[in-house]
């Protein structure tokens, strides 16, 4: 009794405890159930009940409502697709003038749009793509077939690659300094030699294309939300909804909407994009001191002056992180765009991926990488770099960055012509090196990984069975006898005991959604195999973070090692764990672990560092040792932001468990990827996005609302 | 006195969802409490005042008393939820927002604690920063610029960034900024709360010299008694959104009006606020000694003459009248004994 008194709370958990494997106990698997045939499928079958709903026909195998609970949002991927049918097709019809048949044509209005859409986006892309590589679609664009053919040298010639290595060189000289310059010049000489230039440019002409607009638009909205409570409040669960949904799913839609290709791709990531901008961009215009805004008004601001002359100016830093973000949405979306068309690095990873050819996925996955660090510490350069002071420079100094592009602009292209007398008959490599005429490790890479399945073939093979038979399984196992009441119980009991009424109402409402949708059994399936990484992942994430803690170059070295780590779109980390485990979940699960570490890792070490120095400091006066300081102090202080860390790595997770469904997994990704090849696949994917979302959502509120509660009793913001 | 610059009438500033309706409701009586109870925050409660032509009035106040959100409401940085505000006869609250503005532009010019610089923006761009939004071209501008770079004693800095100079630095800056449209009026919002004491001193004696030269209509913001007593042409002393005494400073160490304002006037040395004339006997102006001393001299200055005369001494205006005559041991009794009125 006196402990009950003493500590409530564990009680109150116990207790919840009590009752979830009570449940679990009490509640029999029905004899039908069989995993997977307890979903809803859309095949007939005439052991399936049938319910409409809304006119449509939704079919599922009955089972006890306590076992499993019935589909009853088995109609909304139809329903979805319906209504997505019906806008593109039948929906406004409308007269349009059709330049090519001369005539009026009706037309759904939606369709209309998209097509436009489409085409303005591919008229950009082409344009960019051309001023790199060199092409006629553009000038086509403005003229016809016909024209071109009577002069045939009319073509963009395209940047030799000299000129794009030294702008890029340039840039990062001005943004950064030497060492970024350096960097950036080796990376694009590595990419040009080694033969990914194509590829390379073509996903750049991606961002380039997809990364403005998503910041025109993130910016505009972030402005409207800070603007405007309403706009907020109608904007914020989108943004919640986004930040947890998987890259992959959004993807289904657009192709309903916009098609296959790079149009479609750069829309979609658009909307990924897009989303991070607003939140940075309102963050920013938040931190603003009052007084700045107040001083501005003063000096007779009108709105638009104190917003642009002002405001944003003020907020800059916090815009161009967000920017930063935007690029690296955009670098990861063009990545597994390929998935619906998208051309560029991806799309040759992806092939290389499905041919099982290591050594190539490995070069794309290298250039990928080596990209997507140079681009992140552009950007970020770029948001760190204070404004300097120029008016007393000379014209030369001021300028010099463009004259020395400018003669790097001719350099380059007396090259590539002299280029044209060096490689007579054969391929200007002063000009560009096309594809897979570049040098090409990947054979030495596949040998390599021939060379590891030979020599540890029998330690790995072990290594899988063991952790399939003895420990993935069982668990796998436990999950799905969960039955759907008991998961229930226990995630609002959680949130209740956690958050009160508030928290137990939004995580019933996020669980109702996934128990209620037909894929039950697969997001328990994608939970276990999150669980499994996170529980890993934190037991290394904490030790990892702590250890490199004790020193501050160490802690220092890894945050780097993190923010390098991070950068790499989630798809690469596919390329290694393959070459080491080939086609398993081991695989899937290791990738899973090394990704998820990341931000376990980070948390930890930053939670650690922000207890205050005072407190170091009245620590050590108390005589304590460096151990009694780590659990009495540390610990305690930064146990909230390490539960902010544990939130990131659910998130990292679920992507990447997701994301893994392209080597084979059962889980709700697979379906996703089935849908991406379905005609009807639009409705499915977006419901089976938003339920993995929601599963990142539960866990996101419920941690959430527990650091808010815990920063606000250790009075720490 | 001379023209009136700011009137206010009963001026209320209320936080809270129902605060307008609270406040009509209330019939002018507003009670701090039962608002809080209703869940509104009352932040100036029935403010009246007049600031004349060159005036520098002082509001003193601790934290949380109401004086910045008074100065907000006078800048219309935050609407006052009753009562009148005039600027120059000009019924402020009717103002539309171009008016604003325009008034803004031209009239008004305001200093802040905090400095509020525009971090992107070099010191001359930042001074620029008013004129350029009002249309000026940039060379006029800069120029005009330049010369209050100079006023402020800033010249060799004119191109550093904000975040390359010191706190005292900054608030030049912003003085100066604040001064680039030559306003009329000039709100100073605690301009020297955020530096350090000695900074604060120089800075104080550097915005004196800057009135005497400027003569500007002043409203000044302050927690610190002691810069009050040292700026103020008169103060107005807030609690609770209250105004408790408006007066000289003179009258406000002699006379407190309130159980709260002699706590703050307790400690204050009167030898250094008080002038002759505060402390001198008008009535009797014979039997002098041969001393005499003008009526405007701070007591501390002419103490230790006065202490060593037997007689009484002659108090003299700027013309040598005789205006009046003050006994040795006053000054005794004013500087160690003057805490009649309250204990």
């Amino acid at each position: 009794m006196e402990y009950l008194k003493k500590y409530p709370k564990l009680f109150q958990w116990l207790f919840l405890l009590i009752v979830f494997f009570g449940l679990c106990f009490a509640i029999d698997v029905p004899e039908t159930y069989k995993f997977i045939r307890g979903q809803a499928e859309f095949v007939k079958d005439p052991n399936q009940s049938v319910y409409f709903f809304l006119g449509k026909e939704v079919r599922y195998y009955a089972f006890d409502v306590f076992w499993r609970l019935p589909p009853l949002l088995g109609w909304l991927p139809i329903w979805i697709n319906d209504s997505l049918f019906f806008l593109m097709n039948e929906w406004m019809p409308m007269e349009f003038w059709n330049e090519d048949t001369q005539e009026f044509k009706t037309r759904p209005l939606l369709l209309e749009i998209s097509r436009n859409l489409t085409s303005f986006m591919t008229f950009l892309i082409e344009l960019i793509r051309e001023i790199l590589l060199g092409g006629l679609e553009t000038i086509v664009a403005f003229t016809s077939w016909d024209f071109i053919d009577a002069y045939p040298w009319l073509e963009l010639p395209g940047l030799p690659w000299t000129i794009v290595a030294a702008g890029a060189a340039i840039l990062s000289y001005k943004l950064s300094g030497k060492g970024l310059a350096l960097f950036a010049g080796l990376t694009m000489i590595y990419i040009s030699i080694f033969g990914q230039w194509k590829p390379s440019m073509q996903t750049l002409s991606f961002i380039l294309v997809a990364a403005p607009l998503s910041f025109i638009f993130g910016l505009g909205l972030g402005i409207a939300a800070y603007k405007s409570k309403r706009v907020e409040k109608a904007l914020y669960p989108i943004l919640l909804v986004m930040q947890t949904m998987p890259q992959y799913a959004v993807l289904v839609p657009a192709l309903v909407l916009f098609g296959v290709g790079d149009h479609a791709a750069v829309i979609i990531t658009m909307v990924v994009a897009v989303p991070p901008m607003i939140l940075l961009t309102i963050l920013g215009l938040r931190a603003i001191p009052p007084e700045v805004i107040e001083a501005g008004r003063m000096s007779g601001c009108t709105n638009w002056q104190l917003m642009f002359k002002v405001l944003i100016p003020t907020a800059r830093r916090d815009i161009l992180i967000g920017v930063n973000q935007v690029i690296m949405v955009c670098f990861s979306m063009a990545v597994i765009s390929a998935f619906i068309g998208a051309k560029g690095l991806g799309f040759n990873l992806l092939l290389a991926l499905n041919q099982l050819n290591i050594g190539l996925a490995l070069e794309a996955g290298l250039c990928i990488s080596l990209i997507a660090i140079l681009l992140d510490k552009m950007s970020l350069a770029w948001a760190n770099k204070q404004t300097d002071y120029f008016g007393n420079l000379t014209f030369f100094q001021r300028n010099k960055n463009v004259i020395f592009f400018a003669a790097s602009f001719v350099i380059g292209i007396i090259l590539a012509y002299v280029g044209t007398f060096i490689f007579k008959g054969s391929f200007n490599y002063l000009f560009e090196i096309p594809h897979n005429k570049g040098i090409s490790t990947a054979d030495f890479w596949n040998k390599g990984v021939d060379w590891i399945f030979d020599t540890f073939f029998v330690y790995i093979k072990a290594f899988n069975t063991w952790l399939i038979q003895d420990v993935l399984q069982p668990m796998r196992a436990l999950y799905l006898r969960m039955p759907a009441v008991a998961t229930l119980v226990l995630a609002v009991g959680a949130g209740y005991l956690i958050g009160g009424i508030r928290s137990a109402l939004v995580v019933a409402a996020l669980t109702l959604f996934i128990a209620l949708s037909p894929w039950w059994d697969r997001a328990l399936v994608t939970l276990y195999m999150a669980t499994f990484g996170v529980v890993i992942s934190c037991l290394i994430g904490f030790t990892v973070g702590t250890l490199c803690f004790q020193n501050k170059k160490s802690a220092a070295f890894m945050l780097g090692v993190c923010d390098i780590f991070q950068t790499f779109p989630s798809f690469v980390y596919l390329i290694p764990v393959m070459m080491l485990f080939g086609i398993t979940d081991t695989s899937v699960l290791i990738a899973v672990i090394v990704y998820a570490t990341i931000p376990a890792t980070r948390y930890t070490i930053e939670g650690l560092r922000s207890v205050p120095v005072g407190l170091h400091e009245a620590a050590t006066m108390s005589g304590v040792n460096k151990f009694q300081r780590l659990t009495k102090i540390e610990f305690p202080l930064a146990f909230p932001h390490m539960m902010l860390g544990l939130n990131q790595t659910i998130v990292f997770a679920l992507f990447m468990v997701i994301i893994g469904a392209f080597i084979g997994t059962e889980d709700l990704g697979q379906y996703i990827l089935k849908a991406l090849s379905d005609k009807n696949g639009a409705g499915i994917g977006l419901t089976l996005g938003i339920c993995v979302a929601f599963i990142g959502l539960i866990f996101d509120n419920l941690i959430r609302t527990w650091v808010g509660k815990r920063k606000k009793h250790l009075g720490i913001d | 006195m001379s023209e009136t610059v700011i009137k206010c009438e009963s001026v209320y500033k209320i936080f809270g969802q129902n605060a307008q309706k609270m406040l009509a409701d209330s019939n002018g009586n507003v009670d701090a409490k039962t608002f809080q109870e209703n869940g509104c925050i009352v932040g100036v409660n029935n403010a009246s005042f007049e600031v004349a032509k060159g005036e520098m009035l002082v509001v003193m106040g601790l934290s949380g008393s109401g004086k910045s959100t008074l100065l907000r409401c006078i800048s219309r940085l935050t609407e006052a939820t009753g009562g009148k505000i005039f600027i120059e006869g000009q019924d402020l609250l009717e103002l539309n927002n171009k008016e604003l503005i325009e008034l803004r532009r031209n009239k008004m010019g305001m200093v802040f604690q905090s400095f509020a610089l525009l971090p992107h923006k070099t010191v001359v761009e930042n001074i620029a920063f008013p004129l350029q939004i009002k249309g000026t071209n940039t060379e006029e501008s800069i120029n005009r610029a330049m010369e209050m770079v100079k006023l402020v004693g800033l010249d060799g800095r004119e191109n550093y960034f904000p975040r390359e100079l010191s706190g005292g630095q900054q608030q030049r800056v912003g003085i100066a900024r604040s001064l680039a449209v030559e306003p009329d009026i000039w709100f100073l919002d605690e301009p020297f709360s955020a530096l350090d004491p000695l900074i604060r001193k120089e800075m104080q004696d550097e915005f004196l010299r800057l009135q005497e030269k400027l003569q500007k209509t002043i409203m000044f913001i302050t927690h610190d008694f002691d810069e009050a007593l040292k700026l103020a042409d008169r103060i107005a002393i807030m609690k609770d959104g209250i105004i408790e005494q408006l007066d000289t400073p003179a009258n406000i160490v002699l006379n407190p009006a309130t159980e709260y304002v002699r706590k703050f006037t307790e400690e204050v040395p009167r030898e250094k606020v008080l002038i002759i004339e505060d402390v001198m006997d008008a009535s009797s102006k014979d039997n002098l000694g041969d001393l005499k001393v003008s009526k405007d001299e701070i007591i501390e200055n002419v103490a230790e003459k006065i202490l060593t005369q037997e007689k009484l001494v002659g108090v003299v205006d700027s013309n040598n009248n005789i205006v009046g005559s003050i006994k040795p041991s006053k000054i005794i009794d004013t500087v160690f004994g003057g805490r009649k009125n309250g204990s």
